[in-house]
């Protein structure tokens, strides 16, 4: 325990217990992993890889290097056409949503300190839901109307979950709690909404509530790839602050962080990021629990892991398109299905084995 | 600065609260209570359970935000410094702490420097210095590897000490450090706090239960009951039969501790209550 003044003047870097790699330039300095590194970069290479592939399937094939000489503008016209004009909206939404996909996960599972603490599992996607359905139902079923629904359905059940579980801040699991029970509510105002809808209006209804990104084009691109231009910047900034929530608020606060405010912006941030893609795709199961996952296991890392759990997300999604497109060709299935397929599998192993450390 | 090395962060500190008042929604705590922080102390606060020492502490560490009057760090009232900027005179080891799972002692270390940090200025020579100091400060250079979940209870306080260390504040206030523990590591962790508070001139601020260790180890004991300041002075001003069982019911006789010379408190009796 004694510690003599020469040990403490030489600086012995200090050892993470892996690769660390470190960027001093200037005033600036960043101390990132070597193996999340590498996993993203590995990722990222997966994702460009199944988006090209992607981008070939269909009922017209194309191979992978003529689907990139006609990214690149070359080759014959019409499959320029087939591949920029129609397909590739669908695999670029593929990424922008698996990217907020990941990411609100991420964020909401920091923000609970608990690896069930998903938008998904927290109602927030059954209440987008809600108000998809109640659109379809009363009030006519525009693209608009649908959309508004579901941001207003999903923005409003937010705010009461975080109401409802606030009690001097909010801790993470009254808001998981008070969440499963908000959506089993929903779930249920759910059903009696289809109830009482015409069968037309019930099979518009399950479509959409499959989770699908069928039949959307560049115009969806936009707006989803605007709200990720708008939300990701401030999210990015506030990991480090995440990272010090994680060890209690009281420590989070000990250290100058403004803890209420920080978790209302980043309540603000992650719903916006799941009622944008419940607006235009539906609710998208298990890839915003399971997205944080995989990255932490992948990275070994800890914290938020917002960057990887974003390209995570975005392999997953592009990934089970494909699935969801090829699997009955030429039925095409709602991704929706593939990932609630995946992700239920997941969620079971992924509970047993929490419930094991608990009681072993 | 406070590990002796580089460049001298002043380890003058002064922290006094004027009549704070304090408390949760309508539940008054404390009322009116006055306290000055010796410069360059080991101040022990000690009182029965619920008597608001941990709530004393948060308003201390602008946690808690007193509902009258004010508490001045460095000669100015703490609300009116950036939240960063107190993080950077006053570290605080709250009573529970949670750490993240799977995460390594260098991380959990390495977060106690937040306060220094920015979007672009995540990791300076400064922050690996800091880190390296508090790991070797506490004795845990050798644990920087290992998982936080895995390690005993006394490693694992010394890594929350070594957090807070890394802030590089001259205040410590630490919140019931050595509950949980057994002996010989509770008496390790006061060793320590002793040696942060004589050898790199940290003032530190702890509650404790055990009134013999505070008598053995503070420079200054501060006792209270029911949201009041009973007492404060030396162990052997305060830890007098009349004032302990005055502060706690309890009946006791006050001998010298023979190995300390300190004052020893022998229980004597029920408490009164």
């Amino acid at each position: 325990m004694s510690t003599t003044l020469e040990q403490l003047a030489q600086t012995e870097p200090v050892d993470f217990g892996r690769r660390t790699v470190v960027v001093r330039a200037a005033s600036m300095s960043f101390r990132l992993s070597f193996r999340a590194l590498v996993v993203g970069v590995v990722l990222i290479a997966v994702t460009l890889l199944a988006s090209l592939s992607a981008l070939g399937f269909g009922s017209f094939q194309v191979s992978v290097p003529d689907v990139a000489k006609a990214l690149l503008g070359q080759g014959p016209e019409v499959i320029q056409t087939l591949i920029v004009k129609w397909r590739l909206s669908r695999v670029v939404l593929a990424v922008l949503i698996g990217v907020a996909l990941g990411l609100s996960g991420a964020i909401f599972q920091s923000l609970t300190r608990n690896p069930l603490g998903s938008p998904d599992v927290v109602g927030f996607s059954t209440g987008a839901y809600t108000g998809t359905l109640i659109a379809i139902v009363y009030l006519g079923t525009s693209q608009t109307l649908m959309v508004g629904g579901a941001l207003l359905g999903g923005i409003a059940t937010a705010l009461g979950v975080y109401l409802l579980a606030y009690k001097r801040g909010v801790q993470g699991f009254r808001l998981i709690v008070v969440g499963i029970a908000l959506t089993a509510m929903l779930a249920s105002v759910n059903t009696y909404l289809l109830l009482n809808s015409e069968l037309w209006q019930a099979k518009m209804a399950a479509v959409r509530g499959a989770g699908s990104i069928n039949g959307l084009d560049w115009s969806e691109v936009r707006v989803v790839g605007l709200a990720l231009v708008i939300v990701v910047p401030p999210t990015l900034l506030l990991s480090r602050q995440m990272n010090a929530m994680e060890m209690g608020d009281d420590a989070a606060a000990a250290l100058g962080i403004r803890v209420e405010p920080v978790r209302l912006a980043l309540v603000v941030l992650g719903v916006t990021l799941i009622a944008v893609t419940s607006a235009f795709a539906g609710p998208i199961a298990f890839v915003a629990l399971a997205a944080p996952h995989i990255a932490r296991a992948l990275t070994r890392g800890t914290g938020a892991l917002l960057v990887p759990s974003a390209i995570v997300g975005a392999a997953l999604l592009v990934v089970c398109d494909i699935i969801a497109q090829q699997i009955f060709e030429p039925i095409i299935l709602p991704v929706g299905l593939v990932t609630i397929v995946f992700g239920g599998a997941y969620l079971v192993w992924l509970l047993g084995r929490q419930t094991r450390k608990e009681y072993s | 600065m406070t590990l002796l090395d580089g460049p001298a962060v002043d380890t003058r500190a002064t922290l006094e609260a004027r009549r704070i008042s304090f408390g949760y929604h309508d539940r008054p705590i404390g009322v009116d209570l006055d306290l000055v922080i010796p410069d360059q102390s080991f101040t022990v606060i000690v009182g029965p359970n619920a008597c608001g020492k941990s709530t004393l502490l948060r308003a201390l560490s602008r946690l808690l935000k007193p509902t009258s009057g004010e508490v001045v760090l460095d000669g100015q009232d703490i609300s009116s410094y950036p939240s960063k900027e107190v993080a950077r005179r006053l570290g605080l080891l709250p009573q529970t702490s949670l750490a993240p799972d799977g995460i390594t002692v260098a991380d959990l270390v390495a977060r106690g420097r937040f306060p220094y940090q920015s979007a672009l200025r995540q990791w300076s020579k400064a922050d690996e210095k800091a880190v390296s100091a508090a790991l070797s400060a506490t004795g845990t250079t050798s644990l920087s590897t290992r998982l936080v979940d895995e390690l005993s209870g006394g490693q694992r306080q010394r890594v929350w000490v070594a957090m807070v260390l890394a802030q590089e504040t001259p205040l410590l206030l630490l919140d019931e450090p050595t509950t949980f523990l057994d002996i010989a590591h509770q008496i390790g962790l006061l060793e320590l706090f002793t040696e942060l508070n004589r050898q790199h001139g940290h003032t530190i601020v702890a509650v404790l239960h055990d009134l013999n260790h505070a008598a053995r180890y503070a420079s200054h004991i501060v006792a209270m009951r029911e949201g009041e300041i009973v007492a404060s002075g030396t162990p052997a001003e305060v830890l007098t039969e009349e004032i302990v069982e005055r502060v706690f019911d309890l009946p006791c006789r006050v001998i010298e501790d023979p190995v300390s010379g300190t004052p020893l408190v022998l229980p004597d009796g029920r408490p009164t209550h």
